[in-house]
């Protein structure tokens, strides 16, 4: 419970930092830290226009797509403390539940017959299927150094300790960073402020939602984001006591929104071939470090 | 009569029977009732439609009887009345060429199984004299018994659909009628699939190598299938690729199994042979309903082409219902059935992984990474399936219309039983319990204690509520406010039609050029030429390049090497009898020789 509660306010403040670090490193005034807030919530205020081609499915993906990231919320844990789904492997709960979210996310823009939406929906089945196995790999790893099989055993049990595991961190860290960063079609994979339909990903399915549509897709990308750094913010408190690990858990959140706005202001996206490469070499990372933890507890020679 | 005496001996029949007879009864009686519609189709024709329902009949027979023989003899005899019957089945249509021909390939494949497995049983009998099955465990007793059992392995292999014995599963599916396509696809590959578990509880053999060999050949028809599935654009080709993949789950969860059997590791055992039970019952019934649907929208449409429909949900709302809840169970998502199954194997590879020695996490941690491919791929497919078929706008003009109930009723009944599944696995996993117990050091008390299903279930549960709640909520402050219909927004662009849509290809064109190394496509064009261009036209079509490698050109170049002898066969009455005075004469030098 307290690792929902804890997303749920830091989602309310995520983007608005990335937005903000932008602004500041242009050297803009930029919008306010609350202003993706607000933006939502002008959204929910609003009607909403639907195409005529649409049918149900569209109206029900939003639903689902948000259901399905505050399902996988669920499953964070707090440290040793369990989130409220909890269980043996529940991490491959959490990803298949994402998956299910996505699934309605692509058919969703498909129902709208638009050429532009079939085009983002394609990109996303692909990426998203080209991202997944970094996270069972570095599950993986982490489930084979600690020894333990759930998000709240494996984040209990793992504490730093010695440069091999403090590798392990690392690139753990930086694969779930990127993840977070494709799942929300960020840069360098996608540019959520592009102005051409042609080279985007995610905002290319959701052309034709508004009003509170809209606004629960962009609801449940705050969610999203807030959720990768939540479990990167597990990767450092499960071993202590969580009247340290609630600012810990909050400063890493933001420490994970300004990296996330430096890269986005200081780099280009990719061309959009090259991002497959791009996603599958996460695997490949994610790879080494099985097989760097199976070096370390002797498994591999 | 003593041949029958043993061979339905009034032994107890196991669980491991128990539940492949009721996974096909089940199918069956679906089949039939969704059949029953269907045939109304084709009602000009009733010689024709008695000799089908008998034929239908004779199948579900024979593969009851599979399930209960104890004699190799027996269990070859009911094969092969299987094999025949079936093959008569997918032949309905048989004036269509194609169907003939694609027949013909299964019947051919089907008796290569029998070959096959007569063999194996072959080898066993001649060693101990009896043909019934107790005589295995005395074999392996006395032999390796590691020959036989590949031997048996590779012929039911051919039967579940394997790679690279899957051939013939492309062409079948799409000729036979839907409910047959449907029944073959969740029922009649899976008797291979119960051959082989059958083999396991008998044999006692080095299971770690075999159950090594399995997840390999497994893994690869899993990520095989799948990929060739993304390719197709014929919706049956599509299905029938997808049985491959599922086929390849099965056989992981088996492969898996046969591992924790040969480590006597109780939990892997169990978790690796309850996930291949569950998804043989999940594959059954989330594969029939999709064929079953692919049968309706043939019917209303008179097209399997992909490329052409578009736009069905609304004419065909109910199989447009039933096609999504199959495509979301079939992907392994929650909270349907397929994700139970695939949960229970994952969880096994998983254990497998954190418990392994030396070298063998590798073999673990690349299963895991094919797992989670196809079901990656899986959604890439699904997506494109359901998305192009039922949604967006109708791509060609075509007259749609639902289906009598009749043919819808009995998917829903399946699709119900799905759910229920997602929702109380343990329910499942308590009933898959006495089959579970017919394997080495499996059983449903090490399940239940290496995996929590029970909370699986309520978690899944929980997604549907909160969802529904979203979604309620959504339409209560919906009607609240204007909600207006708009074209859709073509970014600027005013005349849309539905030509602009994204097509079948075009959504998998990235995912083609990716895999170009691995997917077989031709591609055939013509430029327009001449002063006023005209005439140009393009064409791409895949291929399965296994099938092409393996098969057809080792077959061209045996057609050509006996080509080489053709002259001998010249049609002159005199050199025919030239050949068999020469041959009299051989025989006879022969016998001299060698007096």
């Amino acid at each position: 419970m307290t690792s929902l509660i804890l997303i749920l306010i830091s989602a309310l403040f995520f983007n608005g930092i990335i937005i903000r670090v932008k602004s500041i490193s242009a050297g803009r005034k930029g919008p306010g830290i609350m202003q993706p807030v607000k933006d939502v919530i002008r959204l929910f205020r609003k009607g909403s226009v639907y195409s005529e081609v649409a049918g149900p499915v569209f109206r029900i993906a939003p639903a689902v797509y948000l259901a399905s990231v505050i399902v996988a919320c669920l499953c964070v844990p707090f440290g040793h403390k369990a989130g409220l789904i909890g269980f043996r492997y529940d991490f491959v709960f959490f990803a298949y539940a994402l998956a299910l979210g996505k699934f309605f996310c692509i058919i969703g823009a498909l129902d709208t017959g638009s050429s532009f939406e079939g085009m983002g929906a394609a990109r996303e089945a692909l990426y998203s299927m080209l991202a997944e196995p970094a996270f069972f790999l570095i599950m993986g790893s982490l489930a084979l150094m600690t020894g333990y099989s759930s998000f709240q055993s494996i984040f209990a049990e793992l504490h730093p300790s010695g440069p091999m595991s403090w590798a392990l961190t690392a690139i753990a860290m930086f694969i779930f960073l990127v993840l977070a960063m494709i799942e929300n079609s960020r840069m360098p994979v996608d540019d959520p402020k592009t102005h051409l339909e042609l080279t985007m990903i995610h905002e290319v399915m959701v052309l034709d939602n508004s009003g509170i549509d809209l606004g629960l897709i962009l609801l449940t990308g705050y969610l999203k984001f807030a959720m990768y750094a939540a479990i990167i913010a597990n990767l450092f408190i499960g071993s202590i006591p969580v009247g340290f690990g609630i600012p810990v858990f909050l400063a890493v959140q933001a420490v994970c929104a300004v990296i996330i706005g430096l890269n986005e202001s200081f780099s280009a996206r990719f061309r959009m071939n090259h991002n497959p490469q791009f996603i599958f070499t996460l695997a490949c990372i994610a790879l080494l470090a099985v097989f760097g933890v199976m070096l370390m507890s002797g498994q591999l020679v | 009569m003593n041949l029958l005496q043993s061979s339905l001996s009034l032994q107890p029949v196991t669980g491991l029977s128990l539940w492949f007879m009721a996974i096909f009864s089940l199918v069956f009686a679906c089949g039939a009732f969704y059949g029953k519609g269907y045939m109304k189709h084709y009602s000009g024709r009733p010689l024709r439609n008695s000799f089908h329902w008998i034929n239908y009949a004779i199948a579900y027979i024979s593969m009851m009887l599979l399930c209960v023989v104890e004699n190799s003899i027996a269990f070859l005899v009911c094969w092969e009345i299987m094999a025949l019957s079936s093959f008569f089945l997918v032949i309905y249509e048989s004036d269509r060429p194609e169907t003939i021909k694609a027949g013909i390939n299964f019947f051919i494949q089907s008796h290569i199984s029998v070959v096959l497995l007569t063999a194996g049983f072959m080898l066993i009998a001649t060693r101990t004299g009896s043909f019934s099955f107790d005589a295995i465990p005395e074999y392996c007793a006395q032999n390796n018994g590691m020959a036989a059992f590949l031997l048996l392995f590779a012929g039911f292999a051919v039967k579940a659909g394997f790679v690279p014995f899957h051939t013939w599963l492309p062409y079948a599916h799409p000729a036979a009628p839907a409910h047959i396509s449907g029944v073959m696809s969740g029922v009649i590959i899976k008797i291979g699939i119960f051959g082989i578990l059958k083999m396991i509880t008998l044999f006692s053999i080095n299971f770690v190598t075999a159950g090594a060999i399995i997840l390999t050949v497994s893994a690869i028809s899993g990520l095989y299938g799948v990929m060739m599935a993304i390719m197709q654009h014929n919706l049956k080709k599509l299905l029938a690729y997808h049985s491959i993949e599922n086929i390849g789950i099965i056989g992981m969860g088996i492969g898996l199994g046969c591992i924790g059997a040969g480590e006597g590791n109780a939990i892997l055992a169990s978790l690796g042979f309850a996930g291949a039970l569950l998804h043989t019952l999940n594959h059954a019934l989330f594969k029939s309903v999709l064929f079953f649907c692919s049968g309706n929208v043939y019917h209303g449409t008179h097209t399997l082409n992909i490329e052409s429909l578009g736009g069905l949900a609304k004419k065909m709302p109910w199989t447009a219902v039933l096609f999504l809840i199959a495509s979301i169970a079939i992907c392994g998502l929650p909270p349907l059935n397929g994700f139970i199954s695939e949960f229970i194997i994952y969880s096994g590879l998983f254990g497998w992984m954190q418990g392994a020695e030396q070298g063998v996490t590798t073999g673990a941690v690349f299963s895991i990474l094919a797992l989670v491919m196809i079901g990656g791929l899986a959604i890439l497919c699904f997506t494109k399936a359901y998305g192009i078929i039922f949604l967006g706008s109708p791509r060609t003009e075509i007259q749609a219309h639902e289906m009598e109930p009749c043919r819808i009723i009995p998917l829903a009944v399946e699709a119900l039983i799905m759910l229920s599944i997602g929702i109380c696995p343990s329910f499942y996993a308590n009933l898959a319990g006495s089959a579970l117990e017919c394997f080495p050091y499996a059983g449903s008390t090490a399940l239940a204690a290496s995996t929590d299903l029970g909370l699986v279930g309520l978690a899944g549960l929980a997604f549907i509520i909160i969802a529904a709640i979203i979604y309620v909520a959504k339409s209560r402050h919906n009607a609240q406010r204007q909600v207006n219909e708009g074209p859709t927004w073509g970014c600027g662009y005013t005349e849309g039609s539905p030509k602009i849509q994204y097509t079948a290809t075009s959504f998998v064109k990235t995912y083609v050029q990716l895999f170009s190394f691995i997917l077989g496509s031709r591609k055939e064009q013509k430029l327009p030429e001449g002063i006023y261009p005209a005439g140009g036209h393009f064409e791409s079509e895949s291929y399965d390049k296994l099938e092409s490698n393996l098969i057809d050109k080792p077959l061209g170049g045996y057609r050509r090497f006996m080509d080489r002898f053709s002259f001998l066969q010249n049609g002159k009455m005199q050199f025919y009898i030239l050949y068999g005075i020469i041959f009299i004469v051989f025989i006879l030098i022969l016998s001299i020789i060698f007096r």
